[in-house]
């Protein structure tokens, strides 16, 4: 019984370790000189506290679309490139294609601007 | 399967996704749109020339056995290699004019015949949802593609809601497939339906999500919804393309996961097929006389083609088939025509909009007006047009099926419907011209005038010699199975 839940155990304990061990020795180690901007909650180039209801800049949605578009393409190339031996030439080529026709669409919104913030 | 047999059989869906990607980068690099242009219709031509060549008797399957191509895969590219090429025809001069003919247009028309073609050759669950959702977001594009006006926009915004959840009720009724039967190929999933240890509740659940989802993308009632908006919303060279070619993959997935599928739920999904065409034909040809707007009129037309068209799927027979089959080619070549007229009579000048913007026309363009008269009565379903052929063999069919009250609704309905068409050539032909004709440039280009006088008096010429194309489609129909 203990023996199957001691791995668990000692997850919770490494887990613990490593969430608590930096902040202890942030509180120990680093210079502490507090101000009222550092105090402040962060938010990405906003004001931290306002309405929630305004009206957001379209760039933002442009660049997460896009980003997700990206992101999930390394969804696919892990679990790819994991079993890549035993795919062969034809699981390269197939991913080759995939990449392809992903490029095409990095080249288009490239050219396009839609990557330029200004 | 080698790699060459893999090849032939998808080699047009391969020419059309490259075609798309180079359109979609030349477009960007060089603002020369006139080569996009020939480009497409070259591609177009090729995909055809290749399509062509595959063996129409034989079925031949991919990609283990996701990908299918057969009569009904060949017939019915074919026609969407053709009604593309009409559309972009039809469109070029009305986009040039309004700042929106560029290489984005070009591109996403041919991502959305890839999703066609995708769809139609689809012998799988996923190759049938990725096709679906291909075309559907190149046409939720595609009708915000005017965006500075509001209206497209609010338009595009429905559809996409609208489609989403549309998508969403197909996915559903796929997964519960899948869970009952354990496989996602429509020949496996059509053997294991016919082990009768299955649950019918869930079965027929998920019958019910598909045919919902299949008769969203059709637009038939009760859920046409989206159809009036989006044909009165987006620019008409767009609406003209929505209305048309993806028809073609609707009916192809219809077949594909009603009769190849789901063969052994045909009493079930038979009643289901008959209520919407029922339903559809009445409330579209009712809703029709009510409108003002003559996109939104055609919008309300269509769904009541839709009907007709469910009406003979729904029979569950080859000659049901070969009359849908035959309906959809007709339907579609008079979408061309009728939406390639109000191109035609919009062009430079103010769009054509309102019903009474057509009066006057007998007089001051007595050609227009006399193709107006073929295409609205071919509409209508009047002899010798197309368009009776086509009714008459969707009628013929349910009757020797035995469904004669479904017969009976159906004359009824198209004869409620010929009012309010024969009402438009009215207003042409006898009521005075009104201000807004005059503003119609008289240079209106030529292609365009030639495309549409051949597209229109085509409907009367094969409304004299039905024979050939009602052969194809009772060929196509009997390989299907």
């Amino acid at each position: 019984m203990l023996d199957s839940y001691f791995p668990v155990l000692l997850f919770i304990l490494v887990g613990l370790g490593v969430g608590i061990g930096p902040l202890v020795l942030g509180k120990i180690l680093a210079p502490h000189k507090p101000n009222d901007q550092k105090n402040s909650p962060y938010e990405c180039g906003f004001e931290a506290f306002e309405d929630a209801r305004m009206k957001f800049d379209v760039r933002y949605y442009l660049v997460a679309i896009l980003f997700i578009l990206f992101d999930l393409e390394i969804t696919f190339l892990f679990p790819w490139a994991v079993v890549l031996d035993s795919l062969g030439l034809q699981g390269f080529i197939v991913m080759m294609i995939f990449l392809g026709i992903l490029v095409v669409g990095f080249i288009y919104e490239w050219k396009k601007g839609a990557l330029d913030w200004e | 399967m080698t790699l060459s047999t893999l090849l032939t059989i998808a080699v047009p869906e391969i020419i059309i996704l490259i075609a798309a990607m180079s359109v979609l980068l030349l477009g960007v690099f060089y603002k020369n749109t006139t080569s996009l242009f020939g480009i497409t219709q070259l591609t177009l031509l090729i995909a055809a020339y290749f399509t062509a060549q595959l063996p129409i008797d034989v079925k031949l399957t991919a990609f283990n056995e996701m990908f299918i191509a057969d009569s009904l895969s060949m017939f019915l590219k074919l026609l969407s290699y053709f009604a593309l090429s009409l559309v972009l025809i039809y469109s070029r001069s009305f986009l040039q004019s309004r700042n929106l003919h560029n290489g984005e247009f070009y591109a996403l028309t041919l991502f959305a015949l890839l999703g066609i073609n995708l769809i139609i050759s689809s012998y799988h669950l996923l190759s049938i949802y990725m096709g679906l959702e291909l075309l559907s977001l190149s046409l939720y594009t595609l009708v915000a593609f005017d965006r500075n006006r509001p209206e497209a926009t609010e338009a595009a915004m429905k559809y996409f809601v609208l489609g989403a959840v549309a998508s969403g009720f197909l996915l559903y009724g796929f997964s519960m497939l899948y869970g009952i039967t354990g496989s996602l190929q429509i020949a496996e999933i059509s053997s294991r339906l016919s082990d009768t240890s299955i649950n019918p509740v869930v079965l027929s659940f998920a019958l019910v999500f598909v045919v919902v989802g299949i008769a969203f993308k059709f637009g038939a009632a009760p859920f046409q919804l989206w159809v009036p908006d989006v044909y009165q919303g987006s620019a008409t060279p767009i609406t003209m393309f929505i209305g048309s070619v993806p028809k073609f993959a609707s009916v192809a997935m219809l077949i594909r996961l009603l009769f190849q599928g789901l063969d052994h739920m045909v009493l079930d999904w038979q009643a289901m097929l008959l209520i919407m065409a029922i339903v559809s034909m009445l409330f579209g040809n009712i809703t029709a006389i009510a409108q003002t707007k003559i996109k939104r009129l055609l919008a309300y037309s269509a769904i009541s083609h839709v009907g007709f068209m469910f009406l003979g799927l729904a029979t569950g027979t080859i000659t049901g088939i070969a009359s849908a089959l035959m309906y959809i080619a007709v339907y579609v070549l008079m979408t061309l025509a009728s939406f390639g007229l109000i191109i035609h009579l919009s062009n430079q000048g103010k769009e054509l909009d309102q019903i009474t913007d057509l009066s006057g026309l007998g007089k001051q363009k007595p050609w227009c007006a006399f193709l107006l008269l073929l295409i609205f009565l071919s509409l209508a379903g009047i002899p010798p047009t197309i368009g009776f052929y086509a009714k008459f063999s969707i009628i013929q069919a349910t009757i020797q099926f035995g469904w004669i009250w479904p017969a009976v609704i159906a004359v009824m309905s198209a004869l409620i419907g010929i009012f309010y068409y024969l009402r438009i050539i009215k207003v042409a032909y006898f009521d005075e011209p009104g201000k807004n004709l005059n503003q119609v440039s008289k240079s209106s280009n030529n292609e365009l005038s030639v495309t549409l006088s051949i597209n229109t008096i085509s409907l009367l010429i094969i409304g004299l010699f039905p024979s050939s194309l009602m052969d194809i489609a009772t060929l196509t129909s009997a390989l299907i199975f």
